[in-house]
Formats: C-alpha cells, structure tokens, sequence
C-alpha cells in the first residue's frame, strides 16, 4: 500500500461528491443520494456531504501521517526505531478534537429530527399499510377523504423472468400511484396488515417501517410535480423486492381533478354489494382477484409451494364447508403465512372464494354471494 | 513438588491419545484451538459459497439461478454462519491458542470445559444448515430473524433457534473459561496492565459475551414459545409487540459486533509494535478505550431501529451515544499511527494485514458516523449502503485482523515458515477485490437500492455487476490462504522461537512448535 493508494481513493469519494452533484433519477452511474425534492430530504443531503468533506479531511490527516511513516520509517532504508510509547498531551488533544468535531456534526442533525418528527397540522392525512406484498392508500382527512385503493407493482412477470425485455422502470412501477397535491403538508400513518415493511421514498427523505398492530406516522410537503419511486425496505417475506412506491405529485388543480374521478369510481362499487351474481360471474372475476392476491404463495395453478405453501387443489379448506373457508381468507391463519384479507371488498372476497371452490379440479358448485361477506364485518 | 512435576512431564510425554481420540477427548488448549480455527474455516467457506451464490443471483437484473425465496433462506444463513460459525469461533480459536502462551500458563483454566465448548459447535452447526432440508427450507427472515415474518417460517427457524441457544452455551462456556485463565494464571509479576492487549481485549469480549448471550437466549426463546406454544410476546393480536423483539435482539447485537471487532483490535495492536520494531503507543489508553467502547456498546442499540419510530428524544440519546463511540475508536487509530511513526518497519503479510485493517476499518467507521446521524440513517438504513459498511468492518476489520493473526502466530504453531510471496498475494488480491466488491456498494445504497432484495431496478445493474466480479476474486483469493496454511503445517523453513525480530510477548521466548504444556514453570516478569 501506498500514499499513491490513499490519493486514489480520496480521488474516487472527490469525484463521487462532484458528480452527485448534477444527478438524474435514473442515472446508472448515480453517486450520491437523489435529488432533494422536500426541505427534508434536502438538510439530509447537505448534512451528508457535510460529513463527507470531514471525513475526507480525518481521511487525508491520518493517512497521510500514517503512509509518509510508511515510506519513510522502514529498516530496509536504515531508518532506526524511536523509543516513545505515551503522551498525555497529545492523547488528551485527539480525544478531545473528535468530540469537539462530533458536537458540529450533531447540531444541525438534532435541528432537522425534531423537523422530521413534526407530524402536526397537515393538509392530508393518507394511511399506508403494508400486505404481503403490496401498499394500500386509505386517504382519511383533507381533500380526498374517503379514497382508498390497493397499489401493486406493475411490472409483468415476463420481464422478471428474463421472458420479455426490461421496460424503463422495471419493479419500480405500480398500478395505481399514491397521488398528493404539491405544496401541501401530507400526513402518513402507516401500518401493516401481516409482518413488518417499510415505507420508503428516497427523493422525500422518508422512510419509516409498518408495524402490524402500531401506527406510527411521517410527513413530507413535495414543492415540484412529479413522480417520485421507492420500495419496500424491510425484508417481508419472499416478494420483498417486488412491493414498490409510487407517489406523484401533481398540481392543487390536477389532485382535485383526480379525487373527483376516483370518487366518481368509489360510487360505481358501491352498489354492487347486495347484488346476486352467477357462479360464471363469480369465478372470472375471482380469477383476477387470485392472481392479484394469492397466486404468489399458491401458485397460478393453486398447487402451493410443497413444503412451504399448501395446496389449494383438493385442499380440505376448499373442498369442505364454505364457512371454514370464509372465516381463513377473511381472518387468516395465526403461526402460518395466511394473513388475513378483510382489507379486500365484498365482491372480491366472495369471487375469490368461489373461484378457490371450482377450479384447480374442485368442484363444490359453491357461489358465495358478497351479501355473505358483508354480513360477517 | 518434584513428583507433581515427574507426573506432568510424564503425563505430556505419554498419556495423551492419538488419531481421532486426540481430538474427541483433546483438553489441550492448542488442540482444541486448533480445531476452533478449522472449524471457523470450514464455516467461512460455507458462509461464503452462500455469499456467491447471492451475488451471482444479483450478477444481472432479473431472476436467473435461484428463486425468491431460497435467495432470503441465503441471506438469512450466510450472515448467521459468519458471525457464529466462522467470526466468533476464530477468535475463541485464537483465545485457546494464544493466551494461555501470552500469560505464561500451562493451559485454559477448565480443560475439560473447554472440550465441550468446542464440541458443542459442530451440532449446533448441522442443525443450523440442516435446516435447509427441513419441510419449508432454512429460515428466510433475515439473520436478525424480526417477527412476525419469522414466526410464518416453517420447522428450519426452529431449528436455527436450538442452534442458536446451542452456540450461546458453547459461547458463554468459552468466555467463562477465558475470563477465569486471564484472572487466575497469569504469570508472577504480570499485573493486569503488563498483560498483552491482545488479552486485554479477549477479558473485555468475554465479559460482553456472558452479559449479552443469555439476552438473546432469551429473545429466541420467546420467538420460540410465540411460534409453537401460543404466547404472544411479539404478536399485536395478543396485546405483544414485534418492536419488543428488536430492543431485545439488539441490546446483544450491538454488544456482539463489538465482540466481533475487539480481539481484532488486539491482534493488531501485537502486530503493528512488532513490526515497528517500536512498543505500542499509549498502552493504558488504548485499554481504557477499549473498555469505554465495551461499556458504549451497551447503551446503542436502537440505532439499528431509527426507522422503526421512536420518540425524538429517543432518537437523539441513541444518535449521540453512538457517535461518542467514534472518540475512542479514533484514540485506538491515532494510538497505532502513532506507533508506527518513527518505527523500523518491515511489511511481511500479517503487518501488510494489520495496515489493511487499520486503513480499511476506518472506512468502515466514517460511514459508520454517516449511520449513526439519524436523518441520513433514515436515507440509508436497510440499505446496501449498510451492507456496505458493516462488511468494512467485518470482513476487511475482523478478518483482516483474523488472516494476519494467523500469519503471525503460524510459525509459533507449526514450527515452520509460511510461504512469504503467496502470503503477499493472499493479501493484495483480498486487498483490491474486497474494494471491488463493497466499494461500489455505498454507491448503490445511497442511490435507493434496498438490502436483501433478489431483483433491482436497472439503474442499479452495473454497479452490481462489478460488486459480484469483486465478490467471485475475493471468494477464490482465499483459496490462496487455505493453500499456505496446508503448505506450512506440512513443511517449509524452520521457524526460530523468537520468529519476528521485534517480537516481546511471552510466546516468543517458547520454542517453535510450542511444546503441549505451553509454561510448565511459569516464567517471572520484572
């Protein structure tokens, strides 16, 4: 090793810093954090390359004593060991510098968690939970009250299975983004409906785990329109890496635009729920709720996973009596990966269930009426 | 006396069983040690071929050779196997053979103890990785094994808690051991703070270790009981709560990768005075710092969990206790500098890996102060930024400090040098590819690239591509090591007792091979 090692790499950090600088989203080279898009997530970048300069700075003073001893303090050039093994004073000075150095690093750090933690008064207050492997929006106060909607990813499995060509924003695109007006202060509560996830948007300078059972809560204020992608970031299970984030930020004008058509959409579903429907009817919308929400464990052809995820093809679940059944996708199962599903609708659960009933070989004949489901909440 | 004496020679001379016995019934320190380090290596090679099998998953974008699924069972076992298959067990593997000769002592204090802290480890072993076969596979929830997530797995995460508890006995036995020879055999004259850091640094872990095993213990246990016998210490459903599991995992998490780092320290603090030719600078303050670090390491914990919420004032405790850890940290770097400054150097391998700990771990302790400041660890938590730092740390702190604490000590093992220029090579090749592997890693973690994920977005493929070509260098480098340790237990040029020129431990002054009986008659320090 060598000065010319410790010059290299002070080189590397330099060039990383400058060309974090001038960043795109999707830069493959990209260095440094994102760019800010919230007074949040800007204090974290500067904060970071604050303590990267100071860093730089102990790097290039330690080592740099450290390798001219190196070269300069060898037997193979005659040099002669000194004898000194203490010094108070020097000792004393380099415990106290850092500590000083460390005081500077704390202070605007504490500034900005007391600012982070700062939940009150918002404009719109969203509840995020966290399934297996999805995120579902509830929006609970504020303009857009009432919306709520499931947010799965939207890449096609095609591409993860190397089948099709990767599109642009391959696993960090989803069906239906969580949209906010820009220049509001958004309020997110977040919990989890099965195991713990995390919420996390990087450009926000947010990131905060659900816990199933437990809110806790996170804010941002977004100044440009955009789209801004995250991902889960706490391992929950085996489609961890396929739960992504979407938040677009759209002008005040364009967000009340959107909660009228969402509202528009929400009344539509609404009066579905005593209506009759065929066992025909049932089972093609059941098949899409299947493959949406339960093939990932059991399988597009319900044959689970040996060992890990039962069956449902022949399963005595789903070939006995409809309320077991019923009472297992609605509650789940303790001590097993079967979460609860009571966050689906009626008719989803109803058409889930009758599909369960009459494909992959069983054959009940079962129709479940989403009347049935309704009854049970 | 003299008949006492007549009867050890004899007993060293004759009594002891050979073939397998040797090692089966072994309460001999160097045996026994000897058998800690080949089993640390077997576990690194296991933990490691789990580590290529990952990086080869993450070669490209896409799903290509192993499924989700197996890709967490992975992830969950490759950290679990290296931190109490192979860190852990080196260093008790160094503990058994170095300070019973550091202190002037014949052996360990229990020997038969000692026998059955070893040979606790290779069950442990066999049900950790056998787990894999198990209806369900290995467990998938991380090595951290977080609730509810670990109490979905199948029958293997049962199985890796009996492992764990089996460890954690074998641990606490080894420490109590370890604590009860540095207490009670040193030789007359060598106070506590004439002893060899390298002992220092074992008294301080080995009091950790006994603190902080039976914690987790206990938080196994408790999943243990949640999982199989209905209690609800981690479900919300039953009025518990999962963020109780992850106070409790890590008040001995934090603790541990202090155990994992702090023997290193000692290492490198024998090797840097002897190739200096120069004694190690400020002693007492490098004890007293290592003892603060200990004591820190106790009061941190939850900066693992800034992202799981806690209050503001929480938040700041936690943030400013941890970075008060940097303060002695850097004392231990200023301290080595300082001996080195002014030395007589010389650069054979294990002075080539204390100079690569030294430089490298601090790396891994700048990003760790970008860590501990809670708005960027909001940024970077769960990240490969993480991955990053805590693999500077681990695998270019502790086993850097491992690999040059076996080059040093090997002559004084076997009798025999090893292999100077493979020796070189083992280093410089670990050297670049352990940078080419974790370097580029901070770079993906700031850029948004979450940990334990089988598939990334395409911003992050190149990045990663150059990580798993580090990786597969780094892995085959270390073929180069196990090749000059054969090398040299087989044969090779005499080794001296006194080895290294600048060399003033007690080993030292012992003949090389060390005889069975390190100190029959304890030698006097002035």
């Amino acid at each position: 090793m060598s000065s010319k090692a410790a010059a290299g790499v002070a080189g590397i950090v330099a060039v990383a810093w400058n060309s974090g600088l001038a960043m795109a989203a999707a830069d493959p080279y990209q260095l440094n954090l994102p760019e800010p898009q919230t007074v949040i997530a800007q204090q974290i970048y500067d904060q970071h390359i604050l303590v990267l300069w100071i860093c730089l700075a102990i790097f290039i003073g330690v080592f740099g004593v450290m390798f001219y001893s190196v070269v300069k303090h060898r037997k193979s050039k005659g040099y002669e060991a000194a004898n000194f093994h203490h010094s108070t004073t020097v000792e004393i000075i380099w415990t106290a510098i850092p500590f000083l150095i460390l005081v500077g690093m704390a202070f605007p750090a504490t500034k900005t968690v007391i600012a982070m933690k700062d939940t009150s008064n918002p404009d719109i207050t969203v509840k995020a939970t966290g399934y297996q492997w999805k995120w579902g929006y509830d929006y609970l106060t504020g303009e857009g009250e009432g919306i709520s909607f499931l947010s799965n990813l939207a890449t096609p499995k095609s591409q993860i299975d190397n089948a099709a060509p990767k599109g642009e924003n391959y696993l960090l695109e989803v069906d239906n983004p969580l949209v906010v007006p820009t220049g509001k202060k958004v309020r997110v509560l977040l919990t989890a409906n099965d195991v713990l996830h995390a919420w996390w948007v990087p450009a926000l300078g947010v990131k905060q785990d659900a816990i199933p059972g437990f809110i806790r809560d996170v804010w941002f204020n977004i100044e440009k329109p955009g789209t801004y992608r995250g991902q889960c970031a706490e391992l929950c299970g085996k489609e961890h890496g396929f739960m992504p984030i979407v938040v677009e930020a759209v002008e005040p004008e364009k967000y009340a635009a959107w909660v009228a058509g969402q509202k528009t959409k929400l009344a539509a579903v609404a009066v579905d729920i005593n209506k009759e429907f065929t066992l025909d009817e049932l089972k093609a919308k059941g098949e899409a709720v299947y493959s949406a929400n339960c093939a990932a464990c059991y399988q597009a052809n319900g044959q689970g996973v040996p060992g890990t995820f039962p069956a449902i093809a022949g399963s005595k679940v789903a070939t006995g009596a409809k309320a077991e059944h019923i009472n297992i996708v609605m509650n789940g199962k303790s001590g097993t990966a079967m979460a609860p599903f009571k966050h689906l609708s009626d008719v989803d659960v109803a058409s889930v269930i009758t599909y369960q009933r009459n494909s992959f070989g069983n054959s009940t004949g079962d129709a479940v009426q989403p009347s049935e489901i309704n009854q049970l909440r | 006396m003299a008949a006492v004496h007549d009867h050890d020679v004899a007993h060293a001379h004759d009594h002891h069983p050979t073939g397998l016995m040797r090692w089966l019934t072994s309460t001999n320190h160097k045996d026994i040690g000897t058998m800690y380090l080949w089993f640390s290596f077997i576990m690194f090679l296991t933990g490691g071929v789990m580590a290529l099998t990952i990086r080869a998953e993450l070669f490209q974008p896409g799903i290509q050779i192993v499924n989700p699924e197996f890709f967490n069972q992975l992830t969950t076992l490759h950290g679990l196997v290296m931190i109490f298959g192979a860190i852990m067990p080196a260093f008790v593997g160094f503990a058994n053979w170095q300070v019973p000769m550091m202190i002037g002592a014949p052996d360990m204090a229990f020997a038969r103890m000692n026998n059955w802290s070893f040979w606790l480890l290779p069950p442990a072993a066999l049900l950790l990785l056998g787990s894999f076969f198990a209806p369900g596979g290995a467990p998938a929830g991380g090595w951290t094994i977080y609730p509810p997530l670990s109490v979905q797995m199948g029958m293997g995460m049962d199985m890796a808690i009996f492992a764990i508890h089996i460890m954690g006995a074998s641990s606490i036995m080894g420490s109590i051991n370890i604590i009860t020879t540095i207490l009670n055999m040193r030789a007359p004259g060598m106070t506590l703070m004439k002893m060899p850091l390298f002992v220092w640094t074992w008294l301080i872990t080995a009091y950790l270790l006994v603190l902080v095993m039976p914690v987790l213990a206990g938080a196994v246990t408790m999943l243990l009981t949640d999982r199989n016998f209905g209690t609800n210490f981690f479900n919300a459903a039953g009025g518990g709560d999962p963020v109780m599991f992850q106070h409790i995992f890590w008040f001995f998490g934090h603790p541990e990768v202090y155990i994992m780092i702090l023997p290193a320290f000692g290492i490198v603090s024998e090797i840097i005075p002897t190739f200096a030719r120069k004694p190690l600078f400020g002693y007492s303050s490098m004890v007293y710092a290592t003892a603060s670090i200990a004591i820190l390491s106790c009061i941190v914990w939850a900066h693992h969990m800034f992202t799981a919420g806690m209050p503001v004032t929480g938040q700041l405790f936690f943030m400013y206790a941890t970075m008060l850890i940097a303060v002695p940290t850097g004392v231990k770097v200023f301290n080595w500098t300082a001996t080195m400054w002014r030395g007589s150097m010389t650069f054979e391998t294990p002075m080539l890996f204390a100079i690569g700990f030294i430089f490298l771990f601090t790396l891994g302790g700048f990003s760790g102060v970008v860590c501990a400041i809670v708005p960027i660890d909001i940024q970077v938590q769960d990240t490969y930024y993480v991955i990053a730092h805590f693999h500077y740390v681990l695998v270019s702190g502790a086993l850097f400090a491992i690999f040059g604490g076996a080059y040093y000590w090997l002559p004084k093992w076997t009798g025999h040098m090893y292999d100077e220029t493979l020796g070189k090579w083992h280093f410089w090749l670990s050297m670049f590819f352990f940078n080419l592997t974790f370097f580029v890693q901070h770079f993906l973690g700031l850029a948004g690239m979450p940990r334990r994920i089988p598939d990334y977005a395409l911003q992050f493929a190149d990045f990663n591509m150059i990580s798993s070509i580090g990786a597969f260098g780094f892995g085959l480098s270390q073929l180069v090591f196990l090749y000059v340790v054969l090398k040299c237990i087989r044969g090779g040029a005499k080794a001296t007792a006194q080895t290294w020129e600048g060399a003033k431990t007690l080993e030292w002054t012992l003949p090389s091979p060390a005889p069975y009986h390190s100190f029959e008659t304890p030698p006097v320090i002035r």
